[in-house]
């Protein structure tokens, strides 16, 4: 009784594995599939699962008539801008906030923690306005900067430095390094997985932001990836095969990351849902 | 957590450590101040004006509060928000937990089925509404092809809203899943092991260890998800711009239009004022029952 009911569960979980998984594959595998027909196949009333005639056109196509490439490369330095100035200055936060003592610490912290509950999306009114008037309106600073101010990353960090012993920061010291030279060479190296993890975390948020972009971006030159693909109907008229491919290029860098640094993404993603480090 | 020092030592590092930390700090307390925290009190004091994007105007008091309560727009945006709310927070959480539960059974096809659960969650949210634009196309699109309709799902009243959160849980389910793989994998193996011994099998397993030990992560993930689907505006946007007849226009996209379309930053920033409570509300709900659970269980 027993054995045939364990029996039963493992069917239909397989059962449901299968099918959620295909469910969960699919829509990319048909973008896959659309992308690599011509484009009369795609409003041809024949329905077929795989392409009749296989073609690499949309791409060629697309990347060659959109602002694609140059997307690409905005996402690219956006995100890089993004990751390196957001870890740079959380490192330096979260070192103070974890192992120096001076006045209002716990204020300070508290303050910076504000961020967390207060959605970004209630600033963006007063923050559109700001940018206007330092007239960072359609430039790379204007996307990057508030983007830099990330409270979770902070707290991850402190969390780690809190848990290295004392005695690392104090044998340092005794040999004359500064802050700066401790947090380098000392904690930084302590606590390499986590850094990546968040870095790598930092970098696909940034890619993928959309409504920040979408406020501050109007001109197509300065657009990053998540907006630009909203403009491909402008830029290519309803050409299904091209937007897939469209969309395929767009997804291609975040979907590498990934399946690169699968582990960090997953850990990285987890601490920054402030649940587990 | 506090290391001890002695108070002497601890007395001369403070004034030491002063400098430091001001120059350590400096970076971060510039950038927090200019894009968080005074655009934070500029939301509430916008609020009180009646000021247009680009210039700030006369202080009215509560007057953009007032016109809040009794805009039928408003109203109606937030149904519309509560609505996508509804359609997405519980299938978005009970499918998030069934893919843990999965990923964690199949440990041979485990790095697999996590990945291809959770690529989406990565991508892009215009990969995202293309793909969904695309398949949802009433003449040449495959969901119709493979129901045998024709019906323009994204341009029918009805249908609008649950196709795009159809297209939102696929987006974003991967996090929730990773969210309770965690939570499952907390869980001691001897708990298991005992009740296996008591002649616990499939179900009664679950039924007595995996879903109580979840329940803090299960709540967890809910109000985590409820708030995300408040926070709701891309995707509406894109795949139909709050259309049909304002049918998909949620809270978000109605602050949009009023600050960036109308030009009416004050009544605006009224509007971001009461969506942060509600969030805040939720937030603080969260901590609560969280803390609550803990202190019960203890």
């Amino acid at each position: 009784m027993n054995a045939r009911s364990s029996l039963a569960w493992t069917v239909l979980g397989a059962a449901s594995a299968i099918v959620l998984a295909a469910l969960w594959a699919a829509p990319l595998l048909w973008a896959l599939s659309t992308a690599l027909r011509p484009e009369l196949e795609t409003v041809s009333s024949d329905f077929h699962w795989l392409p009749q005639t296989w073609t690499l056109d949309a791409f060629a196509k697309t990347l060659a008539a959109g602002n694609l490439l140059r997307w690409l490369l905005n996402s690219a330095l956006v995100a890089l801008g993004v990751t390196v100035v957001t870890m740079a200055i959380s490192l330096m936060a979260a070192y103070a906030f974890s192992q120096l003592r001076f006045r209002g610490r716990s204020l300070v912290f508290g303050l910076a923690m504000l961020a967390f509950l207060l959605p970004f999306e209630a600033l963006l009114v007063p923050l559109f306005r700001t940018m206007h008037q330092l007239g960072l309106v359609n430039s790379y600073a204007g996307i990057v900067l508030p983007q830099v101010v990330s409270p979770v990353v902070i707290y991850v960090f402190k969390g780690f430095f809190d848990a290295i012993p004392a005695d690392f920061r104090e044998a340092a010291t005794m040999d004359g390094a500064g802050p700066l030279r401790v947090l380098w060479s000392v904690y930084l190296p302590l606590s390499g997985n986590i850094v990546w993890a968040m870095a790598i975390v930092t970098f696909i948020a940034a890619w993928n932001n959309f409504l920040w972009p979408f406020i501050i971006v109007t001109s197509t030159d300065m657009m990053t990836i998540p907006l630009g693909l909203t403009q491909t109907y402008d830029a290519f008229g309803v050409r299904y095969a091209q937007l897939m491919a469209a969309a395929l290029l767009g997804a291609l860098p975040v979907a590498l990351a990934y399946v690169l640094f699968q582990k960090k993404v997953t850990q990285g993603f987890l601490a920054a849902s402030g649940l587990k480090g | 957590m506090e290391r001890t020092v002695l108070p002497l030592a601890a007395a001369v590092s403070a004034k030491r450590e002063g400098l430091p930390a001001l120059v350590l700090l400096g970076p971060f307390l510039l950038a927090f101040l200019l894009f968080f925290l005074v655009p934070a009190c500029e939301t509430f004091w916008l609020s009180l004006t009646d000021s247009s994007l680009t210039r700030t105007n006369a202080f009215v008091g509560l007057d953009n509060y007032a016109t809040l309560l009794r805009d039928a727009s408003f109203r109606d945006a937030l149904a519309n928000t509560f609505y996508f709310a509804l359609l997405t927070v519980i299938p978005l959480t009970a499918l998030g937990l069934l893919m843990a539960l999965l990923v964690n059974r199949f440990v041979r096809v485990q790095g697999w089925l996590q990945g291809v659960f959770f690529l989406p969650f990565v991508l892009p949210i215009s990969v995202m509404t293309l793909v969904a634009d695309w398949m949802l196309q009433p003449s040449s699109g495959i969901v119709n092809h493979l129901l045998g309709s024709q019906r323009p799902w994204l341009a029918d009243p009805d249908w609008a809203l649950p196709a795009v959160a159809i297209g939102t849980v696929w987006w974003t389910v991967g996090f929730n899943m990773l969210l309770f793989l965690a939570g499952l994998r907390n869980i001691p193996a001897e708990q298991y092991e005992a009740a296996a011994l008591d002649g616990a099998r499939g179900w009664s397993l679950f039924a007595h260890i995996t879903w109580p030990s979840l329940r803090p992560v299960t709540t967890t993930c809910l109000i985590l998800q409820m708030i995300a689907s408040l926070k709701v505006f891309g995707q509406t946007y894109i795949l139909t711009s709050g259309g049909p007849f304002n049918t998909t226009r949620v809270t978000l996209h109605y602050m949009y239009e009023t600050a960036f379309t109308q030009s009416d930053a004050g009544y605006a920033a009224a509007i971001a004022m009461a969506f942060v409570a509600v969030v805040l509300m939720l937030s603080l709900l969260q901590a609560w029952v969280v803390r609550w659970m803990a202190r019960r269980d203890a």
